[in-house]
């Protein structure tokens, strides 16, 4: 698959000496749903307003459609539809006028049609003469969308699209992005909840500090989330595995008094069995046992403490 | 040239002018008629003709520069730095259109905001006071060059500001007094020698001179050089907005 976004080396480093962004480089496929996961000031939206033009970086080349964003910034961002994190509305004009300003701005001819059918699909149609002052949070954030949708671009960006928005809502938003990715868009995200990385993206990308430390499909990611760990405390302490347990690449901590033990619960046996019974049969007894499952969580956690 | 993206800011800055009527037009002609009212008829009444005018009539021009400068400097710097303020300046910097794109639409609307002014006050004036323009053409011309000037000027006032309070800053501290020393409601060479030299380091004077000179060929300096100098400031103005753009300052860091 091609990539519609591709970021080289790009660095940025603010006025006051804060380097956001450190050698990024970052390639999206045309047509995937990518999720952009990191902590608070990790680089997130820094790199997004770069690639959208909003920030200028310090260092770097980035290509959206094969286009230079600064060379032909015309082009290129003609292509790309951006919902920031905060909801920036013109507080007094109509839903409507608002959405249709968006298009005059990107160069779009008129289309009414188009406009209706956005805000159609997003719910708003029966809103599009009201103020957006008088409108919900939700439907805010969905007047930001139908105006990021407004121009017909291959490449979205939802910048927390759900952050403070409802459970029902933010299962209504997931339909919707999932709908656009079907038209053919490319949906780039960043979120905070993990759950909605699982739920959504073909493609995940961890930030930390500046710095991409992850770029890993989902179902890769997914298959190291099945693996479980099955923890026993031993009743003595071992000083060295019998070798009949070999085979089973156990793991001794605690100075002697823990055994764990890796499985996966996709394969087809997970070898506990045998291997409560092997223990028994080399005269290894336990106290107590415990399995737990790594999650994305984990993995995120464990991967944004070490980079 | 992205034409429709000129025009979708051009007409959203002018549907802003219309749904604040009040704020935007109305109010800067009362407070002009009051001029009218307290300098015209209470103050004017008492003073002779002024280098062949009446008092009222020799105001006017004066008047309309004060309106003109201080309406574009306030349209085009409360026009940009508006969405900076709101947020929703991350359109305008995402979207696919250049500085001067972006430039044209906000300070074309601002300018035809305060040429309209300057035409309704100019009609208003009509009200109070005999009128006569020698030269309509030369008028509409320091008319027009004076507001699109100045609305550059605003349009960096907007960009430089970081708070309501620095909005006002400039148009209150430095505008407003060189307006008012500028000849608006005097002719320059009514002041003793001194103050006079003083005065020709004021820009507005050229501004108005110039102006008054296009009703009645009454001027404190010529209306070339009244023209030179208005230029002048017009293409300083248009390189401080092209350094902002290029190093894209308070914009996009």
């Amino acid at each position: 698959m091609s990539s519609i976004i591709s970021v080289a080396n790009l660095s940025k480093t603010y006025g006051s000496g804060f380097r956001a962004l450190k050698n990024v480089n970052l390639d999206i496929r045309r047509g995937e749903i990518f999720a952009l996961l990191g902590p608070n000031g990790a680089g997130k939206t820094t790199l997004i307003s770069i690639i959208c033009g909003i920030a200028n970086p310090s260092e770097g080349r980035t290509l959206v459609g094969g286009e230079d964003i600064r060379a032909s910034y015309r082009k290129a961002r003609s292509l790309i539809g951006l919902v920031p994190q905060e909801l920036h509305t013109d507080a007094f004009e109509t839903v409507w006028a608002t959405v249709s300003f968006s298009r005059g701005l990107f160069g779009k001819p008129k289309n009414s049609a188009h406009i209706e059918k956005v805000l159609k699909d997003l719910s708003l149609w029966d809103k599009k003469d009201n103020k957006i002052i008088t409108l919900s949070g939700g439907m805010k954030r969905r007047v930001m969308i139908a105006k990021a949708l407004s121009h017909e671009p291959q490449v979205l960006f939802l910048d927390e699209p759900t952050a403070g928005v409802d459970v029902e809502l933010r299962k209504g938003m997931w339909e919707v992005v999932r709908t656009l990715q079907q038209s053919g868009v490319t949906i780039i995200l960043t979120t905070h909840y993990i759950e909605e990385a699982e739920e959504m993206a073909d493609r995940i990308g961890v930030i930390n500090k500046g710095e991409i430390v992850l770029v890993e499909d989902k179902a890769t990611l997914m298959q190291k989330l099945g693996r479980k760990r099955l923890t026993l405390h031993l009743q003595g302490r071992l000083n060295a595995l019998p070798d009949s347990l070999s085979q089973y690449e156990l793991e001794l901590c605690d100075s002697g008094t823990t055994l764990v033990y890796d499985y996966d619960t996709k394969g087809e046996r997970t070898g506990i069995t045998s291997l409560l019974s092997d223990l028994r049969s080399a005269g290894v007894r336990f106290n107590d046992l415990e399995t737990t499952q790594s999650s994305l969580e984990d993995i995120f956690v464990d991967l944004v403490r070490t980079s | 040239m992205n034409y429709r993206a000129v025009r979708a800011i051009y007409l959203f800055e002018m549907a802003r002018t219309w749904r604040t009527l009040l704020q935007s037009i109305v109010s800067p002609v009362v407070s002009t008629s009051l001029y009218f009212v307290v300098f015209g008829a209470a103050i004017g009444s008492r003073i002779s003709q002024v280098e062949g005018v009446s008092y009222g009539t020799f105001i006017v021009p004066g008047l309309i520069m004060l309106s003109v400068l201080t309406q574009s400097i306030a349209n085009a710097s409360f026009g940009i730095y508006f969405p900076k303020f709101a947020g929703t300046i991350y359109e305008i910097l995402s979207a696919p259109i250049s500085y001067f794109e972006i430039v044209l639409g906000y300070v074309g609307a601002a300018a035809t905001k305060s040429i309209i002014l300057g035409l309704i006050i100019l009609a208003t004036a009509g009200l109070f006071v005999p009128l006569h323009i020698l030269h309509p053409v030369w008028m509409l011309t320091f008319l027009v060059l004076t507001a699109v000037t100045f609305s550059l000027f605003g349009f960096v006032i907007g960009i430089w500001a970081d708070g309501f309070e620095k909005l006002q800053m400039i148009p209150m501290l430095v505008v407003t007094p060189l307006t008012f020393l500028g000849g608006s409601f005097y002719s320059i060479n009514m002041l003793p020698p001194a103050w006079h030299s003083v005065a020709l380091l004021n820009p507005v004077v050229y501004l108005i001179s110039g102006f008054r000179w296009s009703f009645y060929e009454i001027a404190d300096v010529s209306p070339i050089v009244s023209i030179g100098m208005t230029l002048a400031f017009l293409v300083a103005c248009l390189v401080v907005i092209w350094w902002i753009f290029r190093t894209g300052y308070r914009l996009k860091n």
